[in-house]
């Protein structure tokens, strides 16, 4: 089979073996080699932590009514627009738990657990958010 | 009719640039588990490129090969396409820097890596602005950032070993012979 020159040298090369691989890395191909090892496995945790979330954040018609820590369980009350709307805290996590609304949407989302995970309860003008270390965007604010 | 006189320089690049496409069009053929990891396989002849002839020959044959390679793959103009230039534009600047380290102490592997970074880099930098205009492209980064370590080293060491084992361009320059009808 005829290659292209460009082609057929590079087959030759491997053909006839070569030079070992380690001795083709110079001292600073080590050294960014590290680098880019260390800052590849610093990525991961960096911008995959986004997911957890810290604070739940309770607004009625925009303006916070209360911020409750996603630390140790708890149960509170806020007044909505139709009456008492119960927002249960649990370690990381947070939902709806009542709310007079007539078809119960937020209710049925059951648990948040993620930062910018929202409920809306819009009959009651209540909404609950999740918050996580950094804000970042979500798809109602964005 | 008009003839256009064919330098030495535009057969080396073109030869050059065939090789670069030819494995840009193989490369195509492989499955990817995520659009945007492949190998990168081109980038060996780049590189080669640069090292043999400089960064002017590596620009010519980096940016023929995404134009040409696009063509032939039915990709041009499309969306991959422009992350595909991007990405060659970054990692070419790049180059246009990194090959002014001291020879000494840093070889083809040091501009592979720099080079494969800065082509994700570049590409994720225009799907951030125009294709995807929201943050969570960056959610990709560590897995796009893994494939150019790895891939970026591998490409890297082949140049190596090509650059080491194959001093000088060893394929005739000499022009072949064109029958015109």
């Amino acid at each position: 089979m005829n290659l292209p020159a460009e082609l057929d040298e590079l087959f030759s090369a491997a053909r006839h073996g070569g030079l070992a691989w380690r001795t083709l890395l110079k001292p600073g191909d080590w050294l960014l080699l590290a680098l880019a090892l260390a800052a590849v496995a610093a990525s991961y945790p960096l911008l995959w932590r986004g997911g957890s979330a810290d604070r739940a954040i309770v607004k009625r018609d925009g303006a916070v009514l209360i911020e409750l820590a996603l630390n140790a369980p708890r149960k509170v009350e806020v007044m909505g627009a139709l009456g008492p709307t119960l927002i249960e805290i649990a370690p990381g996590r947070a939902r709806v738990l009542a709310d007079p609304g007539p078809r119960q949407y937020c209710v049925q989302q059951g648990w948040l657990t993620r930062a910018n995970a929202v409920a809306i309860c819009a009959p009651s003008h209540i909404t609950l958010q999740l918050s996580g270390p950094q804000s970042s965007y979500d798809s109602l604010n964005y | 009719m008009i003839a256009l006189p064919v330098t030495a320089d535009d057969r080396r690049i073109a030869r050059y640039t065939a090789a670069a496409i030819a494995l840009t069009i193989a490369e195509a053929a492989l499955p990817s588990p995520l659009p945007g990891i492949k190998p990168g396989l081109a980038n060996i002849i780049v590189l080669l490129v640069l090292l043999r002839h400089g960064w002017r020959d590596a620009l010519w044959v980096g940016l023929l090969r995404v134009v040409a390679g696009s063509l032939l793959l039915g990709q041009f103009l499309a969306p991959g396409f422009f992350l595909a230039l991007a990405g060659a534009c970054a990692s070419l600047l790049t180059l246009a820097a990194a090959v002014r380290l001291p020879r000494r102490w840093f070889g083809a592997v040091s501009l592979s890596l720099l080079a494969a970074f800065a082509h994700i880099g570049g590409q994720i930098l225009l799907a951030r602005l125009w294709l995807v205009p929201h943050d969570g492209v960056f959610y990709l980064v560590p897995l796009f950032a893994t494939a150019a370590l790895i891939f970026g080293s591998i490409n890297g060491l082949v140049v190596a070993q090509l650059v080491a084992v194959v001093p000088a361009p060893t394929f005739p320059l000499t022009p072949p012979e064109v029958h015109s009808s």
